[in-house]
């Protein structure tokens, strides 16, 4: 079952302009509900595009995007179509209704926001607010939640980030950068996204913010059994988090699939462009100079045990 | 040894609040010599006090106490004219993390000219530096765009090349890769690299990558203001349990090696800084024992 | 906003183009005291003319000098208004009956005045902002104003101030761009509600905007000082503006015009104004 299914999508920037570009071309995939999947691909792969697309921000030039089989971009007639049978709208005036269903469709939108949650790169610049506590619950409170509820969605999300109480009541502003991003990435859990995209979580911290940080996601998504996306350059990240992974080039989907399947491709995905994690590369070399280790290693502790039982047997044994 | 060029004794500095009251000690006594020519990294993880030291070294920042010295000239202890503050700056260039926030003019060719019009380079040698500087960089082809139709990598070799064309002695790299993607980061290392070899340039490159420190011929670890390790990457990651008290962790490669020695493995853990190194290790390791294995069978 | 030029600046390649920006700031000037010095029909047709002729030598499209017109159409319809029903003259068109009372004189001056805000507007256009970009504009206000740091203006710093505004216009509109979308994916909502309740919606956007600003010229005052900025004195320039033949030609042109309009006045024919 997928969570979410884009069927035949391109998307054209500035079609028209001499700026014309495609960043998506014909891309159908399918993202596994409940899962941690990574995006990876140069700038200007694609990924980014395709990550404002999941929640509505941008629609498709063409295809569809499916949110558990619903087309998120259902045009306006088309959600008339579907109200019209339906009774509140049914014994109401023509304008009414138009006014009711436009009404629908923006609703329809910002539910959408609320079920795909979005964390954007450098998600800090988002923050506003007086206190931590205010700025985290600025979404619940555009869901139209109640006082109690925004409260506790607030002190949720603060736990699944590493936020301590006693930060809540302080100015965004007086955090240090690592913090600053986990209260943006609580801002946007507070919301329980049903599907939680983000865009290089950890772009410019350092290993300890990082740590905290996909710590963070990973709790909420193991507690929640909500599906996550997570597009970002650093392969070594994907490796160690991700369930599945998506590898893309020149707007199009090159590689999908577990992330063993994908590490085990290592010509193909140096070929794109990629960094591949170091422990990765150094395997391969390890083959090169006529040693026989499994190549489909992407972390640290299975390299540990595959060399080991190499040296100390003389044997891969996969 | 080459010449000292930067000597610092027991350095320090403390902000103080908005208010003038609390201090809050930023650096903590920091000695070091750096020598011309060097290519040194500075670790530490964020707040560890490791920007703080390059912004002395460039003067944005006036030391609390301690002593500074930069090309033979002491710049700690007296009130400095700003004839010397500016002779200091186009001899120390720094490159900051933001490509966006450094770039002044609206054409790539006359921001490469703002440091040395602000020297008064007088024509044609200004001209021949932008020019030069561009090439260096390998953006002669972008002279006339408008920087903020580049890409981050290109973004930044240009601020470099700003820099360059002040002809410093030494560069500081203020976490000039941390904004950037896989091959923005390379562009820039690579230049990197180029400038300390080919030109001699004293550079420091302050970062939390490890891979990235790992190019360089020495590392200082700054963690809470203090020096805590000076050694060359192979002594450094040498000693993975300190450097992941401060919160850093060595190369996937390095920590291979290090589990491997700990888990009864008696390789040789002395050369670890790169792939290839580790590589090596692992293979004249397994054909000293699969010799020995064969020896023990005949 | 994205993949246009900033501005009004219409890249292309056309003798208007090519003229020292210092010429055309001057020449700008010379047209509008043209523009002043018409009195008669002649020296309105001559002005037209002349027009005409700008947008040809400057190569740029028709359509796009007359939408720049648009903003002003208010002004123009205005002013026009104001000239038929207020101009008091001698020959009255309408009904001695009526109350309202519209003189030929009256017209007429709605006309001139209509032409001249028209050719005003698009001879200032075609020198200043559709031929020269912003920034050449910028560096030919501090050559020509320079003899004003005599009297201690500060026209380098003004001058500096504006490169550096041109310089982040676009970073800062793509930077409003993805706070609002980081705000919408929080369920933001700009567009519906009372106009208070819209204006407090902006909060969210304008907040961390300010933020940033600040933060980035922060790094640029940083940046600047690394790179012995210390205000304009004793600073060399890489491009220097060199005047060629052909612009001192261009303005003595337009002077000429002048020139030939105040004549007009006194030798040409059909209606004048007072």
């Amino acid at each position: 079952m997928y969570k979410i299914y884009l069927d035949h999508v391109s998307y054209i920037y500035g079609q028209g302009t001499p700026f014309e570009k495609k960043a998506l071309d014909d891309v159908s995939l399918g993202i596994r509900a409940g899962c941690m999947t990574g995006i990876i691909g140069h700038t200007g792969s694609g990924k980014s595009t395709m990550m404002q697309l999941l929640n509505g921000l941008a629609s498709p030039t063409e295809g569809k995007v499916l949110l558990d089989d619903y087309d998120i971009n259902s045009r306006p007639e088309e959600v008339l179509e579907a109200c019209k049978s339906l009774p509140p709208y049914r014994n109401l005036s023509k304008s009414a209704a138009k006014k009711a269903i436009k009404a629908e469709v923006t609703r329809r939108r910002r539910e959408l926001c609320f079920r795909v949650g979005l964390v954007m790169q450098y998600p800090e610049y988002q923050l506003f607010e007086e206190t931590v506590f205010k700025d985290i619950a600025f979404g619940p409170q555009n869901m139209g939640l109640s006082e109690e509820e925004i409260k506790a969605r607030v002190l949720e999300a603060a736990e699944f980030t590493g936020i301590e109480s006693d930060l809540l009541d302080k100015s965004p502003f007086d955090l240090s950068g690592g913090q600053k991003r986990r209260v943006a990435l609580a801002g946007v859990i507070a919301m329980r996204p049903e599907v939680l995209v983000l865009d290089e979580p950890a772009a410019g911290l350092d290993p300890r913010g990082r740590d905290f940080i996909f710590e963070g996601i990973s709790h909420y998504q193991k507690t929640t059994g909500s599906t996550v996306l997570i597009v970002s350059h650093s392969m070594e990240d994907m490796a160690r988090y991700c369930d599945d992974m998506v590898v893309m080039a020149n707007g199009q989907v090159k590689m999908h699939g577990n992330c063993k399947e994908v590490f085990s491709k290592v010509s193909d995905l140096s070929s794109i462009g990629l960094d591949i994690p170091q422990i990765t590369q150094l395997m391969a070399l390890l083959r090169e100079k006529g040693m026989d280790v499994p190549q489909d290693i992407y972390t640290v502790d299975a390299a540990v045990s595959a060399v080991k039982r190499f040296l100390e047997t003389g044997k891969g044994g996969v | 040894m080459s010449d000292i060029y930067i000597h610092t004794e027991k350095l320090c500095f403390s902000y103080t609040d908005a208010d003038g009251k609390a201090e809050h000690p930023a650096l903590n006594g920091i000695s070091v010599d750096i020598h011309e020519g060097e290519y040194v990294a500075v670790l530490g993880h964020n707040g560890s006090g490791k920007s703080t030291f390059a912004k002395l070294l460039n003067l944005i920042l006036e030391p609390t106490s301690g002593k500074l010295v930069i090309g033979d000239v002491e710049l700690t202890g007296r009130e400095l004219s700003d004839e010397e503050v500016l002779q200091l700056r186009r001899n120390v260039g720094m490159v900051f993390q933001n490509p966006d926030n450094q770039l002044v003019a609206t054409i790539v060719e006359e921001d490469v000219a703002f440091g040395p019009e602000n020297l008064g380079v007088p024509h044609p040698e200004l001209r021949e530096r932008v020019d030069g500087a561009l090439a260096a960089v390998d953006m002669s082809d972008y002279a006339h765009h408008e920087p903020h139709r580049l890409s981050g990598g290109q973004k930044q070799r240009v601020a470099i090349a700003g820099i360059i064309a002040m002809m410093p002695k030494c560069i500081i790299f203020d976490e000039s890769t941390a904004m950037l993607d896989p091959s923005g980061r390379r562009e820039v290392l690579n230049t990197i690299q180029m400038l300390n070899c080919e030109h001699g340039i004293t550079v420091l490159n302050i970062t939390h990558y490890m891979n990235e420190a790992a190019m360089a011929d020495r590392i200082l670890v700054i963690n809470d203001g203090e020096l805590l390790m000076d050694g060359t990457p192979d002594e450094i990651f040498a000693q993975r349990e300190i450097l992941r008290r401060v919160g850093l962790e060595v190369p996937q490669c390095a920590a291979l090696i290090h589990e491997l020695r700990k888990s009864g493995i008696d390789i040789d853990g002395t050369k670890i800084s790169t792939v290839e190194d580790c590589a090596e290790l692992i293979a004249s390791y397994y054909a000293k024992t699969s010799l020995k294995q064969e020896e023990q069978d005949v | 906003m994205k993949g246009v030029a900033f501005g009004q600046y219409y890249p292309a390649v056309s003798p208007m183009h090519r003229i020292d920006p210092r010429a055309k700031v001057i020449m700008a000037v010379l047209y509008i005291v043209c523009t002043f010095l018409c009195k008669n029909l002649t020296g309105f047709i001559a002005l037209l003319l002349s027009a005409i002729l700008l947008v040809t030598l400057s190569h740029i499209p028709l359509k796009l000098v007359l939408r720049s017109l648009r903003p002003i159409l208010f002004i123009i319809a205005f002013t026009s208004v104001i000239n038929i029903f207020m101009t008091k003259g001698e020959t009255l068109l309408t009904p001695e009956s009526w109350k309202i009372k519209i003189y030929a004189e009256g017209i007429w001056n709605a006309l001139f005045m209509v032409l001249r805000i028209t050719v005003l507007i698009i001879g200032t256009g075609i020198f200043l902002t559709y031929t020269t970009t912003p920034i050449a504009l910028t560096d030919a206000l501090e050559y020509l104003l320079s003899p004003l740091k005599k009297i201690k203006i500060p026209v380098h710093d003004f001058a500096m101030m504006m490169t550096i505004a041109l310089r982040f216009i676009p970073t800062l509109t793509e930077e409003t761009e993805k706070i609002m979308n980081a705000q919408k994916a929080r369920g933001a909502d700009f567009t519906t509600g009372s106009l208070l309740k819209r204006a407090k919606a902006l909060i969210p956007i304008l907040v961390p905007l300010f933020v940033s600003a600040f933060n980035r010229a922060f790094d640029l005052a940083s940046a600047m000082e690394c790179r012995c900025y210390h205000g304009g004195e004793g600073r060399t320039r890489l491009n220097v503006l060199h005047y060629r033949a052909v612009d001192f030609v261009a303005i003595l042109l337009v002077a000429a015009f002048g020139v030939g309009l105040f004549f007009l006045n006194r030798y040409g024919f059909g209606y004048t104004l007072s």
